[in-house]
């Protein structure tokens, strides 16, 4: 018999953040609580993030995944800056998705960057879940 | 860092090990645990008191300034397993400080508020060398003793309008109280919320001897209180604004000394200790139990109480003098 709180499988961690200067967190909010009830334990840091305070949680808190909110259209400045600090910090191993207002032409370069993920208004939230799993199991899959 | 303490989390035979190594350099730090009902502004406050432990930063002596971890336990959902943990929200003026360690960590289930792993994760912390480990929890039920099991000093934050000074006359809550803070002081109603926590510590302790004392104590051993000890302070702060933190902090500091100073330290590290070892026992010897239990032969017995042929307490014992005898 299983004892009971017996962890089967570690939880995954996710940090949500809203980097830059970006005021509407309800999205975010959303993601949060969608990857809550998928199980995952998910630490919520809210607005106006810069790179480094991001990096420094995702570090703190040992993340599998970080989840952006961008809505202001600065993800092609953000996401570098912050994918620069991360693997400046050993972090590189940890997985980005992005969710928010991202016009298609950006996808490419994105997944170029190493971008795990992109997600549009309207993504169902289960997709969202099953990304955020299937992004922290490939890397856990390459080892 | 971070990466051990997930091990620690995950209670993996990793972790366990990296534990066995440090526990020899625990001991050090000073663990304050700060606990009460949600709404009272506990994040704000711990984000205050670690900016007034560390100073200023533009200060030449902050090479020097205690070093902070702070554990934010939030709970997990008991239907999905899954957790928020939204406690940095409040702590962005921490941030940059190479001196401060934030970990957000969900109870997994574990009934007292702090989660099964948080100890290990303090004690990984102290052996690091922080000076100051402040465990942030959210007051329920039984969490309050939880807390003050694992704390040198235990904080409960009320705020006024929020029934606390009722809630606050439930036993539990202010024996363990090593200090009692009124948050939000900046609101309506703080000043009698104040009085009626000192009224409540009057009246169970007419003589001025400290319910924080006594409290203790009667966890541990039966004893009578001494007659001087710690007198419980309630102390009034607007963590928003900042204001009561120095004071705060400074009687954080003052209960330490008088720890240190009435030889109370050795008391409760001993009483810490031997709670910590009963709750590792209890949990060792259930996994023991459960791991070699029969699913089905428990599915019986489950069977038989659900049709009251027999009451729980006598299937469980049957179960236990069953796996004895076969062992």
């Amino acid at each position: 018999m299983t004892p009971p709180g017996a962890d089967m499988q570690p939880k995954l961690r996710i940090l949500i953040a809203k980097p830059g200067l970006d005021g509407h967190d309800r999205g975010a909010k959303v993601i949060a609580r969608a990857l809550r009830d998928a199980g995952m334990e998910v630490i919520y840091t809210g607005l106006r993030q810069t790179p480094e305070m991001i990096a420094e949680a995702a570090l703190q808190e040992d993340v599998d995944a970080i989840g952006l909110s961008i809505l202001s259209g600065a993800h092609m400045a953000l996401v570098p800056r912050i994918l620069e600090v991360l693997r400046g910090q050993g972090q590189g191993h940890v997985k980005l998705l992005l969710g928010g207002i991202i016009p298609d032409e950006d996808l490419p370069a994105l997944r170029e960057l190493g971008v795990a993920a992109v997600f549009g208004p309207g993504t169902r939230t289960d997709a969202v879940s099953e990304a955020f799993l299937n992004a922290v199991g490939e890397g856990l899959a390459r080892g | 860092m971070a990466r051990l303490l997930t091990l620690i989390e995950n209670q993996t035979q990793e972790g366990l090990d990296g534990l066995a190594a440090l526990y020899p350099h625990t001991g050090r730090a000073h663990v304050v645990g700060i606990t009460g009902a949600p709404g009272t502004g506990k994040s704000t406050l711990v984000n205050e008191l670690a900016r007034a432990f560390r100073g200023n930063p533009e200060d030449d002596q902050r090479a020097a300034a205690p070093t902070v971890a702070i554990v934010a336990v939030d709970p997990s959902s008991p239907f999905s397993g899954g957790a928020i943990l939204g406690d940095r929200i409040r702590m962005r003026d921490l941030s940059g400080d190479p001196g401060v360690f934030i970990r957000s960590m969900a109870s997994r289930g574990a009934l007292g508020g702090l989660a099964r792993g948080t100890a290990g994760v303090v004690q990984a912390l102290d052996a690091a060398g922080y000076d100051k480990i402040l465990i942030e929890t959210v007051g329920a039920g039984q969490a309050e003793v939880d807390i003050a099991r694992a704390a040198h000093t235990t904080l409960v934050v009320a705020a006024p309008g929020l029934g606390d000074d009722v809630q606050a006359l439930k036993a539990g809550i202010l024996e363990i109280a090593d200090i009692l803070v009124v948050n939000k002081a900046d609101l309506p109603g703080a000043d009698s919320t104040q009085s009626a926590l000192r009224a409540t510590l009057e009246m169970a302790h007419p003589d001025g001897g400290g319910l924080a004392t006594a409290g203790h104590h009667a966890m541990v051993e039966e004893q009578p209180a001494p007659a001087e000890g710690w007198a419980v302070p309630v102390l009034a702060t607007a963590a928003i604004k900042g204001d009561g933190v120095e004071a705060l902090a400074k009687a954080i500091e003052d209960h330490r000394g008088y720890l240190i100073e009435s030889g109370e330290l050795a008391q409760r590290e001993r009483a810490r200790v031997r709670a910590e070892m009963e709750s590792l026992l209890r949990d060792l010897l259930a996994e023991r139990f459960l791991l070699r239990q029969s699913e089905a032969r428990f599915e019986e017995a489950l069977e038989k109480v659900i049709t009251r042929s027999i009451d729980p307490r006598r299937a469980v014992s049957q179960l236990v003098l069953e796996a004895q005898a076969e062992a």
